[in-house]
């Protein structure tokens, strides 16, 4: 639809207007991932073990709290209102703004994956699958991360409430995703881990929509 | 729609109604609750052998089971019960979800301890990486979520409502959820805990356990009543037939 | 098909506070209806039902016949001009109206540099919104009226940080609005140069 591709050069036009804000939740991706040695231990072996599980813990939390500025800024000054009359269904809206979210958030957290993985000792031969997982996962995590978002945007003070929301929600994309990086990194087959990832993120894509639109409406209603 | 079906339905959405049934259901349900919960720790606690493998520490099943067992089925009582509430807009069906949650979380969190108390003697520590009991510890953060979320909005109606689609967010997810951490759990290799002697269970052990189930489930359906009857009361402190009510008793 | 706003039995709350009760009220076409009342007394929380956004506890509101709830065709028919402009701070007043131009479904007569001209914004078309002041901000969001064909319009507070100005502009724009059959419910503390045309007052907050 004309309105929604209008819609996504516009969001991409205003994320690169202000380039900081596109950069927090990938920083944070980067410096959650160093904490973990920090905390841990810097020996490769160990590294090695604890990598997949690393990065994507990392991914997850960039992924979830990159989502609480999703909706914020139209809420607050009144285009999500003129969004929600006007003539594309509020779940295409959506559906449009996580991607255009996603674009300049989690796609860049993809693409800076394997570099973060070199720092883990995660094997270079496994970067495919590390990739693939984390596109099907920041995709799937970017939609929960809305509804997230959906349902708080009215609050004053959400606070932490956006992760506490969405974070039980999302074991099932961390467990297989990585899951898939890990058997990936030991020379084991990862496809049916990816498969797994790939249904939810169609279920997602299908489902999603739905539950942000609704709870864009009952966050407007008052 | 055939009318005629459907009246009672839509009649349960006017509190009056709902608030009498509920007062009705309420003294038989605890009555039964009170004398099932007799009956089957008597027989979970006296009757029913001591198990070859585990001895006497298997008897925590008794609360540990039908603890989880209510925990899911509320939840999906407060999924459904929201679920009407957001298709029909029947306010009182979120009513019926804000009042059965915290007795969803309080029974995910009985479940969570007795699972705990049960480790220790099997497992000699206090939490196991357990696919059911993760799976539970998940589920009690989906019914904190949804209260959290409730409680988060100025407007209590609205904040029903936020809370009644991220529960049918959460009740979609609980099936992918568990069977992700089934799945996680299989690979590696982690330890199950399980009720003695697998399919072949001795009757004397099942039957208290049956009872337990049943007992327990009348607790809840008491309890919820008391409670709906108390969010109708706060709901409608200012109607009429509310203030008739009071000025007779 | 003669154009009419109905409200019947309308009730609208706000946590514990009843705003509106059991309102009715019949709006036909080329009418005006403006609300009244204190601050607070639930004038935006009316508009925003009106505009389908806003949670109607009971009753029924509908536009020409059909409880809005069920129409799909509402939102088409409809400008809401609320509280705040649903402007974004880093695009340009042009560029904001382009954006409404292109993402409504009519095929547009006027172009963006047109309504502003209208407005007398021309001058600012190229300055990013948040630099405007509020007036001008204001302005620059009644240019969503000026685009397509809506035929029934909610306006809250649309003469807010206006100069004398703004306000007989407003009046202008309403005036031609409604002689063209147009209906319009106003929110406003100001009073507004309507002489002579068919407006409706209610106020609200009288409890």
């Amino acid at each position: 639809m004309r309105a929604l591709a209008i819609l996504l050069r516009r969001d991409l036009r205003l994320g690169f207007r202000r380039p900081g804000e596109l950069a927090t939740p990938l920083l944070f991706f980067v410096m959650a991932t160093v904490l973990f040695p920090l905390g841990l231990s810097p020996r490769p072996d160990l590294l090695a073990t604890v990598a997949p599980g690393v990065l994507w813990v990392a991914a997850l939390l960039a992924g979830i709290v990159g989502q609480e500025s999703l909706f914020k800024s139209d809420h607050e000054d009144g285009t999500l209102e003129q969004l929600l009359l006007g003539p594309a269904p509020l779940e295409l809206v959506a559906l449009t703004r996580v991607f255009s979210h996603w674009l300049m958030g989690g796609l860049p957290l993809v693409i800076l994956s394997p570099l973060l993985g070199l720092m883990l000792d995660y094997p270079s031969a496994a970067f495919g699958t590390l990739l693939l997982s984390l596109l099907f996962g920041t995709l799937i995590l970017s939609l929960l991360g809305a509804v997230g978002a959906a349902l708080t945007v009215g609050l004053r003070q959400s606070g932490m409430l956006l992760p506490i929301l969405v974070l039980p929600l999302a074991v099932p994309v961390l467990i297989f995703g990585a899951q898939s990086a890990a058997q990936a990194a030991r020379g084991e087959d990862p496809t049916a881990a990816l498969y797994l990832l790939g249904a939810l993120l169609v279920l997602g894509v299908t489902l999603a929509p739905f539950a942000i639109a609704g709870a864009l409406r009952i966050s407007l209603e008052s | 729609m055939n009318t005629s079906n459907w009246t009672w339905f839509h009649r349960l959405g006017s509190p009056p109604t709902l608030y009498r049934l509920a007062d009705r259901l309420a003294p038989w349900f605890g009555w039964a609750a009170a004398l099932g919960l007799a009956a089957g720790m008597y027989g979970g606690l006296w009757l029913a052998p001591t198990d070859y493998q585990q001895g006497d520490a298997f008897r925590i099943i008794y609360i540990h089971v039908p603890s989880a067992y209510l925990s899911m089925l509320c939840y999906a009582l407060t999924a459904g019960a929201s679920a009407v509430g957001l298709v029909w807009r029947m306010k009182l069906a979120h009513a019926v979800a804000v009042a059965a949650a915290p007795l969803g979380a309080s029974f995910t969190f009985l479940a969570l301890v007795t699972g705990s108390l049960w480790g220790k003697p099997m497992w000699g520590t206090y939490w196991v990486w357990d696919a059911r009991l993760t799976s539970e510890l998940i589920l009690l953060f989906l019914y904190l979520g949804f209260l959290a979320l409730n409680r988060a909005y100025e407007d209590p109606r609205s904040g029903e409502r936020a809370a009644a689609v991220l529960a049918l967010v959460g009740v979609v997810n609980l099936p992918i959820i568990h069977y992700s951490v089934v799945w996680w759990n299989t690979l590696h290799q982690g330890p199950t805990v399980f009720v003695g002697g697998g399919s072949d269970i001795s009757p004397r052990m099942l039957a208290p356990l049956l009872v337990m189930l049943a007992a327990f489930t009348c607790y809840f359906v008491a309890c919820l009543a008391k409670r709906v009857q108390a969010e109708i009361l706060e709901r409608e402190r200012n109607a009429a037939w509310v203030k008739e009510m009071l000025e007779y008793s | 098909m003669k154009l009419e706003l109905t409200a019947q039995g309308v009730t609208i709350w706000r946590g514990e506070r009843c705003l509106v009760h059991g309102l009715s009220f019949s709006l036909g076409e080329g009418c005006i209806l403006q609300l009244a009342g204190p601050n607070g007394a639930g004038k935006t929380s009316l508009m925003r039902v009106l505009a389908g956004i806003g949670r109607l506890d009971e009753g029924q509101v509908s536009w020409n016949g059909t409880p809005i709830r069920a129409s799909a065709d509402y939102r088409r028919e409809l400008c809401y001009l609320g509280h705040s402009n649903a402007l974004k701070s880093h695009l340009t007043s042009i560029e904001n109206t382009n954006f409404y131009q292109s993402i409504t479904e009519y095929s547009s007569q006027i172009t963006s540099q047109q309504i502003l001209e209208r407005l007398g914004l021309a001058s600012l078309a190229d300055q990013p919104c948040g630099l405007l002041s509020m007036g001008q901000r204001r302005r620059t969001a009644l240019g969503r009226l000026l685009i397509g064909h809506a035929r029934l319009w909610l306006l809250d507070e649309p003469v807010s940080s206006l100069d004398a100005e703004g306000v007989s502009l407003v009046g202008n724009l309403l005036r031609a609005h409604v002689e063209q059959g147009g209906v319009a419910v106003l929110a406003t503390h100001q009073p507004l140069p309507l002489d002579g045309l068919p407006v409706q007052r209610l106020e609200l907050g009288t409890a």
